[in-house]
Order: C-alpha cells, then structure tokens, then sequence
C-alpha cells in the first residue's frame, strides 16, 4: 500500500511486539478524512494497542505510522491536572504555544462548547466523572486537532453522560477533525459510526462502511461478534 | 518520672514570661532551619523530579545514591563542613565557620537529598499515572517537571516539612560547625545537649518540650495552609 | 452540609505564595551575614564555660573594651586544635604540657598564666574504697584500684583526663574502669548512674545539680592543683585573627581588672578559681 501524504493517517504493515508476542499483526490502512470511524473487536483484539500506536504513545515494531496534521487523545480515564477546569484547558493551550493573552477567551469558548461555563473555577478533580469526561473532551477539543482519538471514551459513564460525549463528539465531527474512536458497545458503533475497522487477535480482518458491516459482515468472526457470541 | 512533671512547668514557665534567652534560640533555630529548609527544597524539588522524569545514563545510579545519602549522619555532615569551612580548610578565607550561615550550610546538605529522594519517589508515581494524557497532549518529560511539581503540591508539602523536621531536630552538624556559642549561635537542640552535660535536667527536659510544641505547631500549620 | 473541598482560598493557590515565602526564609537566613558586632573568638573547655566563669567576667571586659568575646567550649585537645587551624583568635585551656607543646611549635606565641582551681575526687557516699578525707590523691586511687571499685574517666584527651592519667601510677583498664569519651558534666551524670568514683573539676562540681548520692571525698592534694594558661594564636602563622582585639583581651585577662574579676566568681558562695597572673 502507497502512502499518501494527503490522508490524516495511514498505516503500512504496522505491527507491534511486547513480552515475547506479537500483540498487533501487520495491519495495513488509509484513513480518509471524512468519516467517523469506529474500531470494534471483542475484549484484548488489539484496539486500544492500535489506537496507541495510530496516536504515536507506542512505537510499532514493524512497518510505518504515517501522519500529518494536530492529533489529540481522549482516554477512558479521564485524567485531569490538580487545578481548576480552566486551569487545565489553559495547560493544554500552553503546551501547545497558544500565546498567553488568546487563552482565556479560548479556555471560555471551549468551556462553553460542552457546557461547563459554570464551573470554570471549580477543581477539576471535584467534577463528576462525566463532567470530567466532558471537560477532557473539550481540552482535547481546544487544541484543534485534525485527528482525534477516543478510547472507549464513554465505558465508565452512565447513559445520560454517555449521551452528552456523544452529542460532543459529533459536534467536534461537525468542526471538522476526523474522529477514530473504539468502543465495546455496539449500539453506540451503530449510532457513531460511518466506517467500521474489525479487529480480533490484533488482525484487521474487515474495515469498510458501516451500513455493509453491520447489515452483512464478510468474515466469520465479524458476523459471531455482532451476534454477541465473540467473547475474545 | 516527676522531672517531667517539673520541666512542663519550668517550659510553661518560660515560655510565658517571654524568657529572654528561649526567645533568642528559639529564633535562632527558626531562622537556621527555615533557611536549610527553603534552599534544600530550591535544590531538591527540581533535582528529585528530573532524577524521575529525565532518562540519562547512570540514571539508576543517581536514584539509589540519593536514597542511600538520605541517611548520612548529621555528626559526619558536620565534621565535613567543619573541614571545609574551617581557616586551614579551602573555604576558611570566607570566615563562616561559627556563624549561623556555617549551620545553615551543614542543615542544608543534610536535608537535600531528603527532599530530593522523596520527591523522586513522589514525582516517579504521578508520571505513572500521567504520562499517557501529558505526552498526548504535546509535553516532553522536561516539561512535565513544573506541572507534576505542581500538581503533587499536597505530598510535597509533606515532604519539605520532613526536611525541616530532621534540620530542626538535628544537633550534631550545628554543634561542631557553629560551636554552640552563647548569644551567637546556639539552637534549640545544641542548649538541650548543654544543659544535659551540665546536669540540669529538668531545664533540658523543658526545652525538649518547648521544641516539641514548635514542631507540632509548624507542621500543623502548613498542614492547615496547603488545604 | 456543604462540600468544601474544592473551595481553596486564592492565595494558596498561586505558586508565587510558596516562592515569596521561601525567599524570605532565605533573607531571614542570610541577615546574619551583614550587621555583624567587633568580636574575637575564644575556645576554652566545657568545665570552664560551664561553671558559669565566662558569663560572670566576659561582659565586663566587653563593657570596658566594646569587645564582645564568642566561646566556643570543647575539650581541651579540640581546643588546641581550633587554635592550630587558626579558626580562633585566643585559647584558654588547662593542660601546661600540651600548652607549651603548642607554643613551641609555633601555632602560638607566648602562653601566660591565668588562673588556677582544682581537682577533686568524688564518689558514691558507701564509698567502697575507703578513701574518704584522705589528702594523698595517688595513694587514693591506688586504693580504688585495689578494691576494683568503679571508676568513671573523661577518656577524651581533656585537661582534666590528662590530669587524672598523672595521677595514676599506670594506665588503667578492667570491668571496674569506665571511659565515657565525654565532658565534665556527662561524665558525672555516667559517674552518679553507676555509683562509681570520678575525677572532677570543683568548678563542675560545684555547678553540677545531678549529684544523687555523689559527694566530694579527696581534695587539698598539691597534685590536684589544675592551672590554666592563655595562648593568643599566632599572628604569624594566621595573619587573618583579630590580633590586635585578642591581645586586648589577654591583657586584661592578667591584669588587675580580669584578675579581680575571676577573683570575684563564686558559685554557692564558694571562690571556684585563684587568680595566678604574674
């Protein structure tokens, strides 16, 4: 596969070895811009390994990770900084140069994207777990990214939460950055995805529209795992 | 046991009528430790976090060398300084031997690598749980020295009052270096070890116990600030 | 009731709190180094500071001489030695042979005479060896040893250990004979705890208040007479010592004002040390 330096992301026969095993095998692949893409597998496939290796926090052992614009990353944790909400979605500005005088009205508008207005001065640690997930997404969301990766972003939330990421997440679809996320719920893959990438055992064994994979899934495994028979 | 019944009422004694040569070492002690204090978390708070976060060869090396420095003996601290500053030593021509600064130096390398292990420790756990998110977010481990600092603000404030603790307690350094001259360089501790030498326990015993409540009260307030 | 965990005052939140505080700890440290008073220093020996001499005298020759005078004490071989690295102005020990040793190789110029107190042997009141009221302090310890009896010695290379190895007709060692390596006051404290014998000072006698059951059983032998010397350090050889301040000092240490005033120390109504300047 060529690489095309005009796709957010490509991979070419990635692979990833730790312990003696290989945990990812060869997985090769052009990520368009547009879609929502969606990674599914049973427990162990590999897709928060890939998700790391995509996001460049692992170093595949084989093959090429290929990238071009901002990325950012939301994990299922959210993991906030001692500090005030603010505090931490001006941290993430800093890092990134934004200048001193433009991040206070950046720090409200992101705020306000998801909002968390209201709690600007609060310490972060002292929100809810979906209001931290929601503020995490925002920080993530402040930097602009042209990539954003989501791993299981709602496994910990409850459904009312769940929903509000949700919402968030496709509001930052809408502004542009190409969303790749992993989930273990299939319903949220039915309703996030626009493109689906199979993963079991660290092998990439389907990707294509989302309608084609849920209505007719060419491999064995894939059709077993909607079915809720593919435990791992 | 009734000295100790005794020396609770020669402390409260003293401490009330403002005694004029308590106020004067208690100050003394303050003003020597807080110093040490203050230099040693300068030093150690950024050396213990790079010792965590930077990856350099021999690193391991310096992590284990700092643990093992922790237990230096105060007496040997203050024979080296002693050495040092001493007028047929090679700093002598600064003449800081027997002044406070001379005790502010020997407290502060006893209490450095303290702060500084500790933080390691400290610092070493928060990038186990912050690494992915920090790196995600574009910092290097160089830049995550101020923002871990920061964000252990709570154990660390543990970790300089564990530094004070061992200077305000120590006696050994500060007795060879500063030579436990009256109106000029005794402390607390160093009139604790004289009135002992001298026989009179019962004021010894008090001047431990005015001790003792200083340090409760320091740690209590820090504790107090840092909520 | 209202979560007020994530409610913190402003100020403690600020990093530049904790920097304004440190750096003015460190002020407050270094404040020492500026404002200093004119000064000299002395080492002498813990039994000599601690009989309460030095704050009986020092401040009248400060008065008279705007000279304050720094003490530092310890035993008297460190005393020697602080005055060999040149780390003090003035040395005031007891100990004629280290102090002419001193003298002649060159670490001081001329040593003059002080003052003098004495020994005394004191011991638990069973007083096992017998030794009670007598004058003749070898024939005394002769008997201590004989009898085994504890026995407490400075062991530190002090004045007064040197004094007490003199005394004996030979070294010493055994169960019964203890080196505690420690000054005067520890030293009886050891003595007192064990019931056993010691050498002391009168001047730490007199100013010990832990005695228990010790009480003073040989003294008046000339061989206890315990004289002091005072060495200004020499200038030659430390061109850094305030010679002119320490020389000020000696000179009124033998003269008629500082002779007076050791005349006039007592400690429980008792004159602790003869003046002997000539």
């Amino acid at each position: 596969m060529s690489i095309d330096s005009n796709l957010p992301l490509s991979l070419d026969d990635v692979s990833f070895d730790a312990g003696g095993e290989r945990h990812i095998h060869g997985i090769s692949y052009d990520f368009a811009a547009g879609p929502r893409t969606v990674i599914l597998g049973p427990n162990g496939a590999g897709k928060s390994l890939l998700l790391r290796l995509c996001h460049g926090l692992l170093t595949p052992s084989t093959g090429i990770v290929q990238s071009t614009g901002r990325q950012a990353m939301l994990f299922q944790n959210p993991i906030m900084l001692r500090r005030s909400a603010a505090a931490n979605i001006a941290y993430a500005l800093a890092i990134n140069g934004v200048p001193a005088r433009e991040r206070p009205a950046r720090v409200q508008m992101a705020l306000s994207r998801v909002g968390l207005e209201a709690f600007a001065q609060r310490a972060a640690r002292a929100l809810s777990v979906g209001q931290q997930q929601r503020l995490a997404l925002t920080r993530a969301w402040a930097l602009e990214p042209e990539l954003l990766f989501l791993d299981e972003p709602t496994a910990s939330l409850d459904p009312a939460a769940t929903r509000a990421i949700e919402q968030a997440i496709d509001d930052v679809h809408n502004s542009g950055a190409k969303i790749i996320m992993t989930t273990h719920d299939l319903a949220q893959a039915r309703r996030l995805a626009d493109e689906v990438l199979f993963l079991h055992h660290g092998r990439l064994l389907e990707a294509g529209a989302a309608d084609m994979f849920f209505s007719r899934p060419k491999s064995r495994e894939a059709a077993a795992f909607l079915e809720g028979e593919l435990l791992w | 046991m009734d000295e100790l019944g005794e020396a609770f009422a020669t402390a409260l004694g003293l401490i009330v009528a403002f005694d004029a040569d308590l106020v004067e070492i208690v100050g003394l002690s303050l003003q020597v430790s807080l110093s040490a204090m203050g230099l040693a978390a300068v030093v150690g708070l950024p050396l213990g976090a790079l010792v965590a976060l930077i990856r350099f060869p021999g690193r391991t090396a310096a992590a284990a060398l700092l643990d093992a420095l922790m237990g230096l003996p105060p007496v040997v601290i203050g024979l080296l300084v002693y050495l040092m500053l001493s007028r047929a030593g090679p700093f002598g021509v600064f003449g800081l031997l027997f002044t406070p600064t001379a005790m502010i130096i020997a407290q502060w390398l006893l209490i450095t690598p303290i702060i500084a292990a500790l933080t390691r420790q400290v610092i070493e756990d928060l990038w186990v749980e912050y690494a992915e998110q920090l790196r995600s977010l574009g910092s290097t481990r160089l830049r995550a020295v101020p923002t871990l600092l920061w964000d252990g603000r709570h154990s660390l404030v543990t970790v300089i009052l564990a530094g004070f603790g061992r200077a305000l307690a120590e006696v050994g350094a500060v007795m060879i270096v500063g030579g436990n001259i009256d109106h000029a360089t005794r402390v607390m501790t160093t009139a604790i070890a004289l009135e002992t030498s001298k026989g009179n326990l019962v004021l010894a015993l008090a001047l431990g116990l005015v001790l003792l409540t200083l340090s409760l009260t320091i740690s209590g307030s820090a504790r107090m600030v840092s909520r | 009731m209202v979560r007020r965990s994530w409610v913190r005052r402003p100020w403690t939140r600020r990093p530049w709190t904790i920097r304004t505080i440190l750096a003015f700890v460190v002020l407050l440290g270094s404040a020492n180094v500026w404002g200093q008073e004119r000064f000299i220093t002395l080492a002498s020996t813990t039994s000599t500071a601690n009989s309460g001499l030095f704050d009986s005298i020092l401040p009248r020759f400060t008065a008279s001489s705007g000279i304050a005078v720094r003490v530092v004490a310890v035993g008297t071989g460190a005393a020697l030695k602080l005055g060999e690295r040149g780390d003090v102005d003035v040395v005031l020990v007891h100990d004629r042979d280290a102090e002419d040793r001193f003298v002649a190789a060159g670490f001081g110029t001329a040593r003059r005479d002080v003052m003098y107190n004495d020994f005394l042997i004191v011991g638990p009141t069973a007083d096992p060896a017998a030794i009670g009221d007598m004058t003749n302090a070898p024939e005394a310890l002769r008997r201590i040893a004989t009898a085994r009896a504890p026995f407490v010695s400075r062991g530190d290379d002090s004045g007064t250990h040197k004094a007490e190895l003199r005394l004996w007709d030979a070294p010493q060692s055994g169960d019964w004979y203890r080196e505690a390596g420690a000054g005067m006051g520890a030293t009886l404290n050891t003595a007192r705890a064990m019931a056993a014998y010691t050498l002391a000072d009168r001047g730490t006698w007199l100013s010990f208040a832990n005695r228990g059951d010790l009480v003073a059983l040989v003294e008046g032998d000339a061989r206890l007479f315990n004289p002091y010397g005072v060495i200004l350090v020499n200038p030659a050889r430390h061109p850094h010592i305030k010679a002119a301040d320490a020389v000020a000092f000696i000179d009124w240490l033998t003269g008629p004002q500082g002779q007076t005033a050791i005349g006039a120390f007592t400690l429980a109504g008792e004159r602790l040390f003869t003046p002997s300047a000539e």
